[in-house]
C-alpha cells in the first residue's frame, strides 16, 4: 500500500507539473483493495484492470521503475512508452493491461481463465477489476454469465468507490450490487474496501475457493478515491462531493488503519524502503530515452505488413 | 476433378488446423450445431471443449477470444451476422488490434474473426445485408475476402496462423459457390498476395469477392474490345500494392469494383493511390454502393444499389475512351 501511496503522490506531482503527459486517474485511498486482493495472487495468475489501474499493477508485482518510466514515456517503460497510465501492463507477470475503456477487462479475464482450463491449469485463477460504473456495462454482465455458465475460476473484483466520475453510484445503479453478480449464480460478498486485512481475509477465501473449482466468485469493495477522477479534475472547476464526505473517508484511510497495526519499527522500515524505491525509480524514468519517431507504429503487427508506395 | 463449395472449403481449413494446432478452437453461436454450415461435424472430431457454442454475448465472447489469444490459444470467433461487427467494433478495433502496439510488442492477439454471409443477403433488408469489411481495413485490421473456394480455404489457413487478429468476410454471392480442384492443391494463400484472375493490357479492374467473377464475366464479354486484366486483391487490408501497382502502370486505366459504400470504402483507397503513385493516364473509376447505403427490404430496391456487370461495363468503355 505505501509503495503505491507513494509512487502515486509522485505521480500526481509529475502529472501536475507535465512530466506525466494525459494526467492520471489517481488511486489514491483505494490502495486496500489491490493490496488485499493481490496478496493472494501468484505469477501465473492473471488481472486485468482499469483507467485507475496504477495499484492493481504494482500490486501485481510490476516494476516500479518500469511503471514510471512507461508514464514518462520512455523506451525502457513496461509498454516501451507506447501505453502510459491507462494501458500500463505486464503480460509476463499475468497483467493484461490497464484499460481505457471501462468494463473492458472483465470478459479477457474470463478469456484468460477459459484458456488457462484449456490448457490444463486449472489452479490458475483471473481477476477483473473494476469500478461501481462498470457495472452498468453489457459486457460485464455478459461476462458475469459466462463465467458462471462454465464455472471459471475468475473473480470480479469491483472497487466501489462511490462515484462513477462524478455520478454517485445511487444515481447510476439499481439494485444491490452483491446480490446482481449472485443472481448471475457467482458467489457474492462485500467487504470493507478501507481495510486490507478485511480484503485481504475476503479475497484470500474467494481466490481459493476458485482455485479448486468452486466457480467464479464477485467481492465488492467499498471504498473512496481521495482525489479527482483525473488530474485534469480540478481545472473543470467541478465538485460534486462535499468536503466532510471526504474528510469522513480520509479518517478511514487505509494505510493509517494498517499503520496502527504494525510495529512502528517495521512501519518506519517500510516506509524507508519505499522511500529509496521511488526515488530510484525517479532516478531510473527520468534518465531513460525515449523513442525515435520514426518507431513510433513498431510493435503494431506481430506479423508482418508490406509497406505501402510513396510511404 | 472433385468439386470443392465454398462453405466445405471454410469448414475444412477449420478442421485442418485443428488437427494441426491443439490451440485453435472455435467459439460462437451454435457451431457445434454448424448452423451456418461453416463448422458442422467439427465437434464431432473434435468435441465441444474446443467447438464452443457461446451464449447470445457477442461482446463478451469477443473480448473473451481475445483473454484467450494472449494467454496462448488460438481462437476462431464465428459471427453469424455480418452486422454484429458493430456491435462488436469495441472488441476489436478498441482492444484486440491495438494490444500489441499499446503494450509495446509484449503479446499479440491471434484471434481469426469469420463474417460469413457478408453482403447483400436477399431480401434480408437493413440490419443483415452489409459488407463491411472497409470499415476494418480503415483502423488496420487484417482482412480478408476470398473470392474462390480455394482462396477461402488458403486465407483462413493463414489467416488463424497470423500472429495477429484477422478478420475474413465470406460473401453472401459465394456461400454457394464451387470450384472444380483436387485436395491436393488446397495450400495456405499469404495475405496481402493478390491474385491476378484474368491477364490483359488495355484496363485494370479490380475487383473484390463476388464482384470477381463478376469481372471476369465481363471481361470475357468484352474480350473483342479491350483486354482487361482482373486482380483480386483477396485481403483488403494489407493491399499488395505491389501487383497491384504493377499492373496499373502498365495498363494506365483503373476501375475498382467493390460492394462496400463508397464514402471512405476499399474502392476509394485503391483509386486514390493509383492517381498518386501508378502514373494512370485517364482518371479512375469506382464502382460501389451509393454513400452511407442501407439496403431496403424490397428486392428491386436492393439489387439497385449494389454495383453490378452492367455498371462495371460502362466504366470500362469509360475509362477506354
Ligand atoms: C465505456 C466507457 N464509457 C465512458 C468512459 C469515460 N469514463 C472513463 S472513467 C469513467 C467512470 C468510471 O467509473 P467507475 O467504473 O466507477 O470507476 P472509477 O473511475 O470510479 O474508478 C468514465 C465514465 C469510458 N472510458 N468507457
Amino acid at each position: 500500500m505505501r509503495l503505491i501511496r507513494e509512487f502515486e503522490e509522485h505521480c500526481l506531482e509529475k502529472a501536475l507539473a507535465g512530466t506525466i503527459v494525459g494526467g492520471i486517474h489517481p488511486y489514491i485511498g483505494q490502495e486496500a483493495v489491490a493490496v488485499g486482493v493481490s496478496a493472494h495472487l501468484r505469477a501465473d495468475d492473471v488481472i486485468t484492470s482499469t483507467h485507475r489501474g496504477h495499484g492493481h499493477v504494482l500490486a501485481k508485482g510490476a516494476d516500479p521503475k518500469r511503471a514510471l518510466a512507461e508514464l514518462y514515456g520512455a523506451s525502457t517503460g513496461l509498454n516501451r512508452g507506447r501505453g502510459g497510465s491507462m494501458h500500463a501492463a505486464d503480460v509476463g507477470l499475468g497483467i493484461y493491461g490497464a484499460n481505457g475503456i471501462v468494463g473492458a477487462g472483465a470478459p479477457i479475464a474470463v478469456g484468460a481463465a477459459w484458456a488457462a482450463r484449456r490448457a490444463g491449469h486449472d489452479d490458475r485463477v483471473a481477476v477483473a477489476f473494476f469500478g461501481d460504473g462498470a457495472l452498468s456495462q453489457g459486457v460485464v454482465l455478459e461476462a458475469f454469465n459466462m463465467a458462471a455458465l462454465w464455472s471459471l475460476p475468475v473473480l470480479f473484483v469491483c472497487e466501489n468507490n462511490g462515484y462513477a466520475t462524478s455520478l454517485p453510484v445511487d444515481r447510476g445503479l439499481a439494485g444491490d450490487p452483491v446480490r446482481r453478480a449472485a443472481g448471475f449464480g457467482l458467489t457474492a460478498a462485500a467487504v470493507d474496501g478501507m481495510d486490507v486485512e478485511a480484503v485481504a481475509e475476503a479475497a484470500g477465501q474467494a481466490v481459493a475457493a476458485c482455485r479448486t473449482g468452486a466457480g467464479p466468485h464477485f467481492l465488492e469493495c467499498a471504498t473512496y478515491r481521495f482525489h479527482g477522477h483525473h488530474t485534469v479534475e480540478h481545472l473543470m472547476g467541478t465538485k460534486y462531493r462535499d468536503d466532510d464526505e471526504v474528510a469522513g473517508a480520509r479518517a478511514r484511510d487505509p494505510l493509517t488503519r494498517q499503520r496502527a497495526r504494525l510495529a512502528p519499527e517495521a512501519a518506519d522500515e517500510v516506509d524507508a524502503e519505499i522511500a529509496a524505491l521511488i526515488a530510484e525509480a525517479e532516478a531510473f524514468a527520468s534518465s531513460s530515452p525515449g523513442s525515435d519517431p520514426r518507431d513510433a507504429l513498431d510493435y503494431l503487427y506481430a506479423g508482418t505488413v508490406p509497406a505501402r508506395p510513396g510511404a | 476433378m472433385p468439386s470443392l463449395s465454398y462453405v466445405a472449403a471454410v469448414n475444412r481449413a477449420l478442421r485442418d488446423e485443428m488437427a494441426r494446432d491443439e490451440r485453435v478452437c472455435v467459439l460462437g453461436e451454435d457451431v457445434s450445431q454448424g448452423i451456418t454450415g461453416l463448422t458442422k461435424g467439427l465437434a464431432d472430431v473434435y468435441g465441444t471443449g474446443r467447438v464452443v457454442d457461446m451464449p447470445l454475448s457477442e461482446q463478451a465472447f469477443t473480448s473473451l477470444a481475445t483473454g484467450a489469444a494472449i494467454a496462448g490459444q488460438r481462437p476462431v470467433v464465428e459471427f453469424q451476422i455480418p452486422s454484429l461487427l458493430y456491435l462488436v467494433f469495441e472488441q476489436i478495433a478498441n482492444q484486440a488490434h491495438k494490444f500489441s502496439l499499446m503494450t509495446g510488442g509484449q503479446a499479440s492477439v491471434p484471434v481469426t474473426y469469420l463474417f460469413p454471409g457478408s453482403g447483400s443477403r436477399s431480401g434480408m433488408a437493413g440490419q443483415h445485408s452489409d459488407h463491411p469489411y472497409s470499415l476494418l481495413a480503415h483502423v488496420g485490421v487484417k482482412t480478408a475476402v476470398p473470392a474462390t473456394p480455394s482462396d477461402a480455404y488458403g486465407l483462413l489457413l493463414s489467416a488463424i496462423r497470423e500472429p495477429d487478429p484477422v478478420a475474413v468476410f465470406a460473401p453472401t454471392l459465394l456461400m454457394g459457390a464451387s470450384e472444380e480442384i483436387d485436395d491436393g492443391d488446397l495450400a495456405a494463400v499469404p495475405l496481402g498476395s493478390a491474385r491476378v484472375c484474368r491477364e490483359g493490357t488495355d484496363v485494370t479492374v479490380v475487383a473484390v469477392g463476388h464482384l470477381v467473377p463478376i469481372a471476369l464475366q465481363v471481361a470475357a464479354a468484352l474480350a473483342g474490345e479491350a483486354s482487361i486484366e482482373v486482380i483480386d486483391p483477396r485481403t483488403v487490408y494489407p493491399v499488395d500494392w505491389e501487383t497491384l501497382g504493377k499492373s496499373i502502370t502498365r495498363t494506365g486505366r483503373l476501375v475498382v469494383i467493390d460492394d462496400s459504400n463508397r464514402m471512405c470504402g476499399f474502392g476509394s483507397e485503391i483509386a486514390a493511390t493509383a492517381v498518386e503513385e501508378f502514373g494512370l493516364t485517364v482518371p479512375p473509376m469506382r464502382l460501389s454502393r451509393p454513400d452511407g447505403a442501407v439496403i431496403p427490404y424490397a428486392l428491386n430496391l436492393d439489387h439497385a444499389l449494389l454495383p453490378d456487370a452492367g455498371g462495371l461495363v460502362g466504366a470500362i468503355r469509360a475509362v477506354l475512351r
